[in-house]
């Protein structure tokens, strides 16, 4: 774990050890319920979690680097510490999620303002450090940029679906992917917001502490307004349209356009005995390795695993990407045609 | 394939293999790698572990396969089912193989073999003689073939060396033994990334995916000294190249680029990647379960040995990676392609009986284009 001062866990909370932290500062969980100097707090905490669950960024009382005034800093990771402890009562799982990725947020435009800070080396440092330690991304800097090894940039950057992080267009120059502050924060978002989501499910729940139901009763009918449902329509998508078209006309689908076919059909709940006639046409059918294949897929012999339908980007790369309009940037074929309501 | 050509493949291979044992070695930390072969008219044995050459011989001479493979992917359990294996890391892995290069040449030199009556003719759709939709494209893979696949080998190490900082003594370049090249790549930073990352390293090398932003074209607030220049590193560098050809040129070609506007960009971007784009196969490098025909085995498409080239310019597969015997044998031969090995023409042959030498008896049977007489 980082040495951290008070003013760098007021910004990065989750790195505190928050039990610790708090009998550091004199201060139990139940006193935030009763003492009423202290009451306020957990309404900041509930506001805090409201407003990510709004899909904004809590705006702090930091104001930059600096604290208004020395209170405001336990303040700050007290109402983070107290968040966490209304999600992990109320056991609203699609808040904690909004929550991490809020917090997440938060924080990356800390680490992005201490990236690009030129004037203290110790925040820049601590920047470096943080996304090392708890992501493995070796980060130097050069000049303007920060540059990490292209291994390290794949190993982040396929969780994106937008073009502009294809390491294709990126600047790639000896073995390593050029960077703004911005651009280096960003490619790690995902495993921040996973990082601190995993930190709320991993913390130990309290039991019900006085002082603190109504905020927890708040949040319970809060997480009601996330409930979401889909519509599906039964229509495939282009790209097993087109799979499909391809063997019934007689044609060689490659090794990897069935793999998609049958790993999709399988998905939609079709058996194998169901499958299988859609090869007959296939120039080399043979009906014993069909059905071989297809019970190894399905995960009725052999190893047992299920195997699942590639994803969209794993299909462009392979050619048998045919998307129209209506995929509507689906990340994978099996996501055509639902529509959150 | 019929009883009397399986024996006789099986002969050769089994003569070339105990022949050349001196060429068929382990490749390093063998015990890590996972082993298979195929026999003729016969799936697939995987899952091996082998120790040592004599173990791979054994193997060999026990079995006579019609093809071997090997891992580039290291485990803790190489014999183990799949999903007990404990995968370590991988080698990179390249394949480039001139039926991907939609060379014109292919044409000439490409008939189909139906596979239910075994007619030959050039006609793709069906058999002329039984009609059946069922058939089977053979090439006899010409000089022009062979020199393609070789300059994509040239521009996949530049991009190697140049972008990825691999150093040139960490890449090792074989004639797959049919119609292409096989490349591995060393102790690089990618030996522990998955198939994910490495099919994005796929999309790099062949310039795929890329958006005009990326080479100076903006879709507001337009700039031209957003574009590539000659100097810079990378595809913007060959951009600079491939479409601005001179520096002279650079500034009236920027202007039109402009001119053309964002949308025909984007159009020029794709027929670079067809053009200057590396072409591999992407299927292979982002398999890291793969198990990657073995070099110094005989690739059963052809009879040719899967053969390491030192000086890929001056590499010829017909000559360098044909090693079976000269002894003379009789075939049926329907081959409407001339080809040469061992610098002697062959054919063409219109279903004829023939005494020709092993090495091109071979070539032809593994092809479809002969049998034993």
């Amino acid at each position: 774990m980082l040495a951290l001062g008070q003013d760098e866990i007021a910004k990065y909370p989750f790195l505190a050890d928050a039990g610790q932290y708090l009998k550091d500062q004199g201060f139990s969980l139940d006193q935030f319920g009763s003492d009423p100097d202290l009451k306020h707090l957990i309404e900041k905490a509930y506001e805090r979690i409201r407003i990510a669950a709004d899909g904004k960024i809590y705006k702090s009382d930091l104001d930059g680097d600096q604290a208004s005034n020395s209170a405001a800093l336990p303040r700050e990771v007290f109402s983070f510490l107290l968040a966490i402890v209304l999600l992990k009562l109320s056991g609203m799982h699609t808040l904690i999620k909004r929550f991490a990725l809020a917090e997440a947020r938060r924080a990356e435009k800390y680490l992005e303002r201490d990236l690009a800070n030129i004037s203290d080396e110790s925040k820049n440092q601590l920047a470096i450090r943080v996304i090392d330690d708890l992501f493995s991304v070796q980060v130097k800097k050069s000049d303007d940029y920060f540059i990490i090894p292209v291994s390290d940039y794949l190993k982040h950057s396929v969780n994106f679906h937008e073009r502009e992080w294809k390491l294709i267009n990126r600047h790639v120059e000896n073995g390593q992917v050029f960077l703004s502050p911005h651009e280096t924060v960003r490619l790690i978002r995902k495993e921040l917001g996973t990082y601190i989501n995993s930190k709320i499910i991993n913390a130990k729940t309290p039991t019900m502490i006085p002082g603190f139901e109504d905020s927890v009763n708040k949040l319970v009918s809060l997480s009601k307004k996330f409930a979401t449902y889909t519509v599906i329509t039964g229509e495939y998508p282009p790209c097993m349209k087109h799979a499909i078209e391809i063997l019934e006309k007689g044609e060689n689908l490659p090794h990897s356009g069935r793999f998609m076919l049958a790993t999709f059909l399988l998905s939609k709940g079709q058996t194998v005995q169901q499958i299988a006639p859609l090869f007959k046409n296939a120039p080399d059918y043979n009906e014993r390795v069909t059905l071989y294949q297809l019970n190894h897929l399905a995960g009725t012999s052999g190893s047992g695993t299920q195997y699942s339908c590639p994803s969209c980007e794993k299909l462009k790369t392979q050619s048998l990407c045919f998307a129209t309009s209506e995929c509507d940037n689906i990340i994978n074929p099996l996501q055509f045609g639902r529509k959150k309501k | 394939m019929q009883e009397s050509d399986i024996i006789f493949l099986e002969d050769s291979f089994k003569k070339y293999y105990f022949n050349h044992f001196d060429q068929i070695t382990v490749p390093e930390r063998t015990s890590e790698r996972e082993f298979g072969y195929q026999k003729f008219n016969s799936g697939m044995t995987r899952h091996i572990s082998l120790k040592d050459d004599k173990e791979l011989h054994l193997l060999l001479m026990q079995n006579v396969p019609s093809d071997v493979y090997c891992s580039n992917a290291y485990y803790t359990f190489p014999n183990l089912p799949m999903n007990e294996k404990d995968w370590k890391e991988a080698d990179l892995i390249f394949d480039i193989d001139a039926k991907d290069l939609d060379l014109s040449c292919r044409e000439s030199h490409t008939v189909s073999v139906c596979n239910e009556c075994n007619e030959i003719s050039k006609n793709s759709i069906q058999c002329l003689k039984c009609n059946s939709p069922k058939l089977e494209k053979k090439s006899l893979p010409c000089k022009n073939c062979i020199d393609a696949s070789k300059t994509e080998v040239s521009k996949l190490s530049e991009v190697l060396i140049d972008d990825l900082a691999i150093t040139k003594e960490n890449i090792q370049v074989y004639f797959s033994g049919n119609e292409g090249f096989h490349v591995y790549v060393y102790d690089s930073q990618f030996q522990e990334i998955g198939s994910r990352e490495r099919s994005e390293l796929t999309d790099y090398i062949s310039l795929r995916g890329a958006i005009p932003e990326t080479f100076g074209m903006k879709k507001l607030k337009q700039n031209r000294a957003y574009f590539p220049d000659f100097d810079d590193k990378g595809w913007r560098g060959r951009f600079s190249k491939h479409v601005f050809g001179s520096k002279s040129k650079r500034s009236k070609i920027i202007t039109e680029l402009l001119a053309n506007g964002y949308t025909s960009f984007q159009k020029t971007l794709d027929d670079m990647s067809e053009n200057i784009g590396v072409k591999i196969d992407p299927n292979v490098t982002m398999d890291i379960h793969r198990i990657f025909r073995l070099p110094g085995s005989i690739n059963s498409k052809s009879g040719l040995t899967k053969t390491l080239c030192d000086n890929l310019s001056k590499f010829d597969p017909y000559v360098e990676a044909s090693f079976l015997s000269e002894d003379t044998v009789e075939v049926f031969a329907n081959c409407p392609i001339e080809f040469k090995l061992k610098n002697k023409t062959f054919g063409p042959y219109n279903n004829e009986k023939v005494t020709i030498p092993t090495f091109a008896a071979v070539y032809m049977i593994c092809k479809k284009l002969a049998r034993i007489a």
